[in-house]
């Protein structure tokens, strides 16, 4: 039986349908990253869960639990804002121990929990600090501290990091993890990073417009994508997809020649850069950027027969290309995609 | 140059600051003096100071009655009126709707009104449960006036906190009362002090209702101070003592709070 499951839960904004019916089921201890460009709705779906946004339409069952219809205040799940959210009015010792002594949990036992979560936290030597004599990272440690202590059924997290500059960031993200092993608890987890979603989440949910796009482990979205969106939003630099009508000789070069319309997708570390006139496809280079461990060049491909298209391509080699020289281009052999022209994927092979 | 201009500055200051305050220095001095004194032309600016008046004042028509009546009405509208005002504030700072402006502005638009417009039925009101001349009718009229001032300055105030905190606080575990117990009251207490403060100098000040709704039961310091005025003859010294007794309670209440009120009056002015 499902931890979590969420059945055709809705939203409505006046008569904007913000979340469409979404069904989701999610097991004891997993991770779930939701993930989606701005306005995609994984934070009202997070909020939904949460009890802070009522739910308009469908349920919601934790544990066996109808709780569609219940306060947040007696759901039993913990946040984690992305504003961090503490209490301004509170030492550190008593934002942790809130939601404790709220619920008449006696104070050796409170101090045990704070203390040990402190501990983990490395924020020991701060309990009696306020919020505002803390700096961003500390107070984000406070707020995750704020839920740990409470061994919530389920931790919720809402862009926890993007208040972070980019080291703590990265470090953050590392002890969430790590966090999460040494725990156990089942997590859903909101970002728009999808450095954050592939590295963190045991599950990937893609949202795009209120409705799931695909659910899955990272790699099984980044090697399989549902479709041109997922493909498209997974990835950096993003997959490039090829309309075939602009360059016909790349659907030769891929073997898909049954497909007559649609789409050609290639990650750019599958796209090869050769010498000219030893592949198939030539192009002019108009952009490179030197990342040091990899080197991406822009190439604007043409094609007898159509307008053409750009493709980047990604290697881990540096070079000596410069703007505006030709190059060939070749494609790793069956490392493509294609979706027709609603988008969707087209099994490879039958 | 420059320090002409201060001293013109400063002169001016002081003048606008006695005219100001004259009437209070007047009303001080006669409220010493005997009421031949009072009325003597020129006026006497040097004399003996007596205390007869207030003994007069409280012989003949029990000062710490009236007294007791402002302290009961004031202190019951204000809290009255908090009770009744945060939980509006609080709704309209937290859970907006897309009519909450206009409701804020029609609670507003109720003090445009002038008081006498509401006579009439207030009196009817009163008069038909009874509750004429009783300290319970101007409590209610008094908290209702004043809502409206109170549910403003809490709302400004309550729209300050963050909704994160209060959301978090629910996750938490804390229901509405918790939330505000927990939450709002530490995080608001300077404008709930000063709202409570405000509310309490309007009470007290009242005079209109005070006035029209009550007799010699249930009058306010207001109603003891008009006692003294045309009824009775002009008796200057006593109509001073009076009135001095009356603002008395409230200037030096209004001394050691000026801070909090100040804060309460500007609220949203400078944010």
């Amino acid at each position: 039986m499902p931890f979590l499951q969420l059945q055709g839960v809705e939203k409505f904004f006046g008569s904007l349908r913000a979340i469409k019916g979404v069904n989701l089921t999610i097991e004891k201890g997993e991770f779930i990253v939701f993930v989606g460009p701005s306005g995609c709705g994984k934070s009202t779906l997070l909020r939904m869960i949460a009890g802070l946004t009522e739910i308009d339409g469908g349920s919601l069952q934790l544990d066996g639990r109808d709780i569609t219809r219940l306060p947040s205040s007696k759901r039993d799940l913990a946040m984690v804002f992305q504003s961090y959210a503490l209490y301004p009015h509170m030492s550190v010792y008593d934002n942790m121990s809130f939601a404790l002594r709220l619920a008449n949990v006696d104070k050796s036992v409170i101090k045990d929990k704070v203390m040990r979560a402190a501990e983990i936290l490395n924020l020991v030597n701060y309990l009696q600090r306020t919020p505002r004599e803390l700096s961003g990272g500390q107070r984000q440690r406070v707020a995750i501290g704020r839920a740990i202590v409470r061994a919530p059924k389920v931790f919720l997290f809402d862009e926890p990091l993007s208040n972070l500059d980019a080291a703590l960031r990265g470090q953050t993200r590392v002890e969430i993890a790590k966090l999460h092993r040494e725990l156990g608890a089942t997590t859903i987890y909101v970002t728009h990073d999808q450095v954050e979603a592939m590295t963190l989440a045991d599950r990937v949910v893609v949202l795009r417009d209120g409705a799931i796009e695909q659910v899955g482990s990272p790699l099984a979205l980044y090697d399989q994508p549902a479709n041109q969106f997922v493909a498209q939003f997974i990835g950096t630099p993003q997959m490039n997809v090829v309309d075939t009508s602009a360059l016909p000789t790349l659907r030769q070069v891929v073997g898909a020649t049954t497909i007559l319309d649609g789409f050609i997708g290639v990650r750019p570390e599958n796209v090869l850069v050769k010498p000219v006139g030893t592949a198939p496809l030539t192009g002019q280079v108009e952009l490179i950027e030197s990342l040091g461990a990899d080197t991406l060049i822009y190439a604007q491909v043409r094609d007898g027969n159509g307008p053409g298209a750009q493709i980047v391509a990604r290697q881990n080699t540096r070079t000596a290309l410069r703007p505006g020289d030709t190059v060939a281009l070749d494609i790793v052999p069956s490392s493509f995609h294609l979706f027709n022209r609603q988008g969707q994927a087209i099994a490879l092979r039958p | 140059m420059k320090s002409l201009i201060l001293i013109i500055r400063t002169v001016a200051a002081w003048v606008i600051t006695l005219l100001i305050v004259f009437p209070l220095i007047w009303l001080c001095m006669t409220a010493f003096k005997t009421e031949l004194q009072a009325i003597s032309v020129p006026p006497k600016m040097f004399f003996v100071p007596t205390l007869e008046n207030f003994h007069e004042v409280q012989a003949r028509s029990d000062y710490l009655l009236y007294a007791k009546n402002s302290l009961i009405t004031s202190l019951a509208s204000t809290l009255l009126g908090l009770a009744l005002a945060a939980p509006a504030a609080y709704s309209m700072a937290f859970f907006r709707s897309e009519r909450t402006r206009g409701i804020l502005m029609w609670m507003l638009s109720t003090k445009m009104m002038p008081a006498v417009g509401a006579l009439v039925p207030v009196y009817v009101m009163a008069q038909t449960s009874h509750l004429l001349d009783s300290l319970s009718a101007l409590i209610v009229v008094f908290t209702l006036s004043n809502l409206p001032i109170m549910v403003w300055m809490l709302y400004s105030g309550f729209k300050d906190i963050p909704a994160d905190i209060l959301e978090a606080a629910r996750m938490d575990g804390a229901g509405v009362w918790g939330e505000f117990r927990h939450v709002i009251r530490p995080l608001a207490m300077g404008t709930l002090a000063s709202t409570g403060l405000l509310c309490l100098v309007l009470s007290w000040n009242e005079a209109f209702w005070s006035l029209n709704l009550t007799a010699a039961k249930a009058g306010t310091l207001a109603a003891l101070i008009a006692s003294y005025s045309s009824p009775e003859g002009l008796f200057w010294a006593k109509l001073s003592a009076a009135s001095l007794l009356a603002i008395a309670p409230i200037v030096v209440f209004g001394w050691f709070s000026q801070k909090q009120l100040v804060q309460g009056l500007t609220f949203g002015a400078v944010k």
